[in-house]
């Protein structure tokens, strides 16, 4: 078996586990009104073949041959699927040992910037947290109909400019002789021109500031989902602001502060554009060198492997700071 | 007795709308006062702002003497209870109880005695550890009264706490607030639009009519001596029989209505050529076949609705006046035929004629 019968069979195995799983869990629930008597069997049917093509056409199959892909060697064309075209882990060898014959010395490199990018990815995510609550709280308690319209305006629009429009712009404004640093240099500030760029303070900027939405979203939606009588009982009890939002408001948005900061910190640490544009010289962020397995090298069996590994880590990572704050994975989607 | 709360020359506006007029107001400590008013009176707008949520316009809120301008709700001794309870669903019942105690920095082994006592004093013990949507509404109710109390305030404001409760659990939570504002001995400051709890419970009633206190008094005197006509048909069942002010003699007047010549109690001291309203409770009037008397109404039985131990007959009087009687079902007169001619007569001194 080959190629594309492999990708086919494997999307069967996990479509299978998935139905497995569901119908264990419906098991343990009791029975409830079947899918059918709900819906009525025509847009039943809909539902199913919609959602069943959808997930699996555009979700498994090519997440499944990707995986597939990342255990091959890279062949010419004319020797796909011959004799050379056997499984192998020379691709997540060489992520490790920069080498897929020796494992003497460690890839550094790569793995400095793995980390690298999952580290400032946490970090980001905390900062942009930090930044978009107060905002999402305002919007959703504290501001009058009148006052959210004008916010939600100033948010959405500025998100009009497209992300490599926006990574452009960010890098004029902090270039050695760009606007901020004319600024620094007029008020007497900086002696030296500043190197924004090189100190990757705009790859940091502009990947805080393009997931603002991102994080502010499903905030607000918590925090809107509370009754504003909970705040107030709780500050007639004495309580200050600070402990209100620690232990009345934050644990009501938990859903939302873990869905918020988990698709933050995905798109943070799966961003290409933005690094590719901003990242100073001494910048590794991952994705670029993924970018480049795939195009540079023309290594797609090494690129699919670099991916699943920055997936993979991103997957591990997410269920665990759910599990640590004590949420099921359904949970974030309230 | 102390003054618990004062308020001088208090009145609220949001923008140009004036939700609560000038108001003076003295409510002592360990009263249990009450406000009574329809919907959007003021009510909660002036419980706000005793409590410090909303900042008068003009005028002084004082309380225990303080004056409590720039005073933020949560240093105020208050404590309120809100129209929703407001309890927190992600405490258990004990939490919820002891927050106010956390926020103070009670330690914890004090706080959680504490919890516990006003747990058993509301009969909430065995539910200590379950959340607040594993709970009846009873009991919610409960909860809430155990964590105002719990941070000692030393003024409990309500706000309507039992409108969402059946009505045999609301007769059952009357007598317990009641028992509870006896024993802690607290000043309560409650707010219903139900007249019913707000005679059976508070020492002091303040009947409110949009954005204005028009009366202050206790049950019995808001019963029987309203001042104006709004508390008078606001308040209990009451005949309003509109007419001109005939002449006024003593503190009786008497008025020229479209059912006769009547007369009742003037206790505003109305002049003679005036518009003025003859108000007679139902229960008030003398039901007598024979002939009319000097103060009665001619009517005739419109219909009769038996309830239990009172009968309500509706007569139609002349002009297409209606008045309503309520006689005691043992009593003779509670059985008539319907179209039988009635006459409605009472005694002057139990009607009152008020302005408006
Ligand atoms: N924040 C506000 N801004 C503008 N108007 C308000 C505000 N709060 C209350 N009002 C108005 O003030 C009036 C009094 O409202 P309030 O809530 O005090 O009524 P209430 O007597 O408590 O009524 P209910 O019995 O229905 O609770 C209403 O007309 C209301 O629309
Ligand atoms: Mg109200």
């Amino acid at each position: 078996m080959k190629g594309l019968s492999i990708t086919f069979a494997a999307t069967l195995i996990v479509v299978a586990i998935f139905l497995l799983l569901m119908m264990l869990e419906r098991k343990k629930g009791g029975r409830g009104m079947s899918f059918f008597e709900r819906n009525g069997v025509l847009i039943g049917t809909y539902l199913i073949l919609a959602v069943g093509f959808w997930t699996i056409v555009t979700i498994i199959m090519p997440m499944v041959f990707m995986v597939d892909l990342s255990f091959r060697p890279k062949l010419p064309p004319s020797q796909v699927g011959g004799p050379l075209d056997e499984y192998t882990l020379k691709n997540y060898r060489y992520f490790l040992f920069g080498s897929s014959t020796s494992a003497e010395a460690w890839n550094t490199v790569h793995i400095r910037a793995f980390f690298v990018t999952i580290v400032a990815s946490i970090i980001l995510t905390l900062v942009n947290f930090a930044i978009c609550y107060p905002i999402a709280y305002y919007m959703a308690q504290a501001a009058t109909l009148k006052k959210l319209r004008i916010v939600l305006l100033l948010l959405i629009i500025p998100y009009w400019v497209n992300d490599i429009l926006r990574a452009f712009a960010f890098r004029i404004l902090l270039s050695e002789n760009g606007f901020v640093n004319g600024v620094l240099d007029w008020m007497g500030l900086a002696g030296a021109p500043f190197d924004f760029l090189g100190a990757n303070v705009g790859l940091y900027m502009a990947l805080c500031y393009s997931h603002l939405l991102i994080m502010i979203f499903p905030l607000y939606n918590a925090i809107e989902s509370q009754d504003h009588n909970q705040i107030e009982a709780a500050r007639d009890l004495g309580a200050p602001w600070w402990h209100i939002h620690l232990f009345v408001v934050m644990p009501h948005a938990k859903p939302g502060i873990a869905s918020g900061m988990t698709l933050c910190f995905m798109l943070t640490a799966g961003a290409v554009a933005t690094p590719m544009v901003l990242g100073g010289p001494r910048s590794l962020w991952f994705t670029p060198i993924v970018y480049d397995r795939f195009y540079q090298l023309f290594d797609w069996p090494q690129g699919a492997a670099y991916a699943f590994i920055l997936l993979l880590a991103c997957i591990v990572f997410v269920l665990t700071v759910l599990k640590i704050s004590g949420l099921k994975l359904g949970e974030i989607t309230r | 007795m102390t003054i618990a709360v004062e308020l001088e020359k208090v009145s609220i506006q949001f923008g140009s709308f004036t939700a609560v007029e000038e108001t003076d107001l003295e409510i002592q400590e360990g009263e249990f006062f009450s406000f009574l008013g329809p919907s959007g009176c003021g009510k909660t707008t002036l419980l706000r702002t005793i409590s410090g949520f909303t900042h008068p316009s003009y005028g002084k809120v004082r309380i225990g003497g303080v004056d409590m301008a720039g005073i933020g709700p949560n240093k105020r001794p208050t404590a309120l209870i809100f129209q929703n309870l407001a309890l927190f669903p992600m405490m258990s019942v004990a939490e919820n109880v002891g927050y106010g105690l956390r926020v103070r920095g009670v330690a914890r082994g004090v706080r959680d005695a504490k919890v516990a006592r006003l747990l058993d004093q509301v009969a909430l013990s065995p539910h200590a550890d379950k959340k607040i949507n594993e709970l009846s509404g009873g009991q919610k109710q409960r909860v809430a009264i155990a964590r105002a109390l719990a941070v000692e305030p030393k003024v409990l404001l309500l706000d309507e706490p039992l409108s969402a409760l059946d009505l045999k659990l609301r007769q059952h939570m009357r007598r317990e607030l009641r028992e509870i504002q006896q024993r802690v001995g607290i000043t309560f400051i409650y707010i219903t639009h139900d007249q019913g709890e707000a005679l059976t419970m508070s020492d002091r009633v303040a009947v409110m009519n949009a954005g204005r206190i028009e009366q202050v008094g206790d049950g019995r005197s808001i019963y029987a001596q309203p001042k104006t006509s709004f508390v008078a048909s606001f308040v209990g069942e009451n005949n309003a029989i509109p007419g001109t002010i005939l002449a006024t003699e003593g503190e009786l007047a008497t008025l020229d209505t479209p059912v006769g010549v009547l007369s009742g109690r003037n206790p505003t001291r109305l002049g003679a050529g005036g518009e003025a309203t003859l108000f007679i409770r139902p229960e008030l009037l003398r039901l007598s076949d024979g002939t009319p008397s000097e103060c009665a109404i001619p009517t005739r039985v419109g219909s009769a609705a038996y309830e239990g131990s009172m009968t309500h007959l509706q007569l139609d009087a002349a002009a297409g006046t209606r008045i309503m009687a309520s006689v005691i079902a043992a009593h003779a007169s509670a059985h008539p035929q319907v179209g039988q001619p009635l006459s409605a007569g009472f005694d002057p001194h139990h009607a009152v004629v008020l302005a408006g």
